[in-house]
């Protein structure tokens, strides 16, 4: 069973004037998040996403369907109710949201009071996370004296105190700049693999997307329009959504001016040849073309990897006999999704 | 220079009159107007415990006993006052009336620190399974806390200088002392004696709210 299922969620906030119609922010998402896994949302600023990841933790509560956590549903529970479920579920913001009035230590300790833990365990435990996100000397300095990158590691730690199953992570390194958001990422990495939480990451960076999750859902207007294997949605992409994300980080086939400037540039036809996983699809291009006397040359492309998985789309124009062609682009058909700029 | 030296004695007990006068009501006061600010801010679309109805109606109210000069207001709830303090006179029926003048800006000034506050502070509270209670005492107060002082320092300030015309309804303090016996005796000096202390008054309440929120702020 899922950890985190959503089943036909929809959000609609009431319209801010009297004659605009209500737009609903999340509409009809269905969507599963497995035990351990680390799940990606991303979509762009206003697709919903920042909704659909409150839904789970209940800071939203859904105007239709069904929202289960850990085999509870929470359509319906009090608020009451929905307080200690928060309590296993922690969250981490783009602003990291650190209380100012309370140092490192106090902003981590405040979840362990939330919860009534006993006073007695919180030195152990608060050493502890702040061991693991590598801030032991900072436990009595206030956020305000923190950089970016030591503030979103005190989120962490603030959101892991309650040992939650589920991290929410929303936007957490959009703040941030490069080098920060690695580090905050591996972070992030070594909270699934060696604490063993499921993370629900809404990003709108496809590099984010790339670098820690396993799966991935691109979110359209309150939308999902796609979901699957980040491998698979990056490899091959069905949305136009989804295009213009992998398309931002990997090269793609090319579109638009990229496309007029090739052609302006390279005489013949311009083919593009996309692949994943194994590298016999490139020597068998390339080979085919050779035997068939078509020349070629690579005027565009590039070969990416998703934890060891290799994928890439190469573009090529192609001179020579249009029959040869023809032919050579037949027999590729079972080695790469082939597809020709026209 | 002769006369102020005669009324030395009753000048003092003037200023401490108007310290008396400004701080019970700023006790009375300050709370009820941090509860009323309190409830304007919470009940505001979108916070933690929105109410539009509650949120119209105090904002009715609030806006309504504000603008009341404060020489007539004064003079406007004597009869409430009788209700309440038992006298419409004297220093009583003074703080009575500064309470129920200083509430209602307390109340504005509360809601408007309290806004400075940032929503997902509060919404990083809420996330940990915090409730509206422990959220206002533990989170929304103490992140508020720097800019509150600075408006309640604002507010006793303008609570001295209402207390100046307690001596409309028999009340005394540093403001009464400066009209009758330097304004209406024709004594510029006896006036200005009390003028002096009460600048005093206000230049160290404004350091001591100064420095209370500069600890808190730390900066």
């Amino acid at each position: 069973m899922p950890l985190i299922s959503l089943t036909n969620v929809t959000k609609t906030y009431p319209p801010r004037s009297r004659n605009e119609s209500p737009t609903p922010a999340v509409d009809g998402v269905t969507l599963d998040v497995e035990q351990g896994e680390i799940h990606g949302i991303i979509g762009y600023s206003g697709a919903g996403k920042s909704t659909l990841v409150r839904l789970i933790n209940a800071l939203e509560l859904p105007t239709s369907g069904s929202v289960t956590v850990d085999g509870r549903e929470l359509t319906g529970l009090k608020e009451r109710e929905l307080r200690k479920v928060r309590l296993g579920i922690g969250m981490i913001f783009q602003q990291f949201n650190l209380w100012n009035s309370k140092t490192v230590w106090g902003n981590i300790e405040y979840p362990l009071a939330v919860a009534g833990v006993p006073k007695a365990e919180h030195q152990r435990r608060i050493s502890e996370l702040l061991h693991f996100v590598g801030l032991v000397d900072q436990a009595h300095a206030y956020p305000d004296q923190l950089s970016g990158g030591q503030k979103q590691r005190v989120g962490i730690a603030r959101a892991l105190a309650t040992n939650p199953k589920i991290l929410l992570a929303d936007e957490a390194t959009s703040a941030l700049d490069p080098e920060t958001t690695r580090d905050v990422l591996g972070l992030l990495r070594r909270v699934n693999e060696e604490l063993g939480i499921t993370i629900v990451v809404i990003t709108h960076e496809m590099e984010v997307v790339r670098s820690l999750a396993h799966r991935v859902a691109v979110m359209e207007r309150g939308r999902i329009v796609e979901h699957g294997d980040v491998f698979d949605v990056f490899s091959n992409p069905q949305s136009q959504a989804a295009k213009r994300f992998v398309a931002g980080v990997v090269a793609t086939a090319p579109e638009g001016e990229t496309l007029e400037a090739l052609r302006s540039r390279h005489p013949g036809r311009i083919v593009s040849f996309a692949f994943a996983d194994g590298g016999t699809g490139q020597s068998a291009i390339f080979l085919e073309l050779t035997r068939r006397g078509v020349t070629f040359e690579l005027v565009h492309g590039g070969i990416d990897d998703i934890r060891g998985r290799t994928f890439g789309t190469i573009t090529l124009a192609l001179t020579g006999d249009e029959r040869s062609i023809d032919e050579a682009l037949a027999t590729l058909t079972p080695v790469a999704t082939i597809t020709e700029a026209v | 220079m002769d006369r102020l030296i005669e009324l030395m004695p009753r000048l003092w007990l003037s200023a401490w009159e108007t310290v008396y006068l400004v701080g019970i009501a700023m006790v009375i006061g300050g709370l009820l107007g941090l509860l009323l600010g309190l409830a304007l801010y919470l009940t505001r679309p979108g916070n933690l415990l929105q109410n539009r109805t509650v949120f119209a109606v105090l904002n009715v109210i609030v806006n309504t006993f504000r603008p009341i000069p404060f020489i007539i207001l004064l003079a406007a709830v004597q009869p409430l006052a009788r209700l309440v303090v038992g006298t419409g006179i004297g220093n009583s029926a003074v703080i009575f009336g500064l309470v129920v003048g200083s509430f209602f800006a307390i109340s504005r000034i509360v809601e408007q620190n309290l806004l400075t506050v940032q929503p997902g502070v509060i919404e990083a509270a809420r996330s940990v399974g915090a409730g509206p209670w422990r959220i206002i005492r533990t989170i929304l107060i103490p992140e508020a806390l720097g800019p509150l002082i600075l408006g309640y320092t604002f507010i006793v300030i303008a609570v001295i200088d209402m207390s100046a015309v307690a001596g409309l309804i028999g009340g005394g303090g540093l403001g009464n002392f400066a009209i009758q016996y330097g304004y209406r005796l024709f004594d510029p000096v006896v006036t200005w004696a009390a003028v002096i202390l009460i600048i005093v008054l206000v230049q160290f309440t404004q350091v001591i709210g100064n420095s209370l929120a500069r600890a808190v702020m730390r900066r």
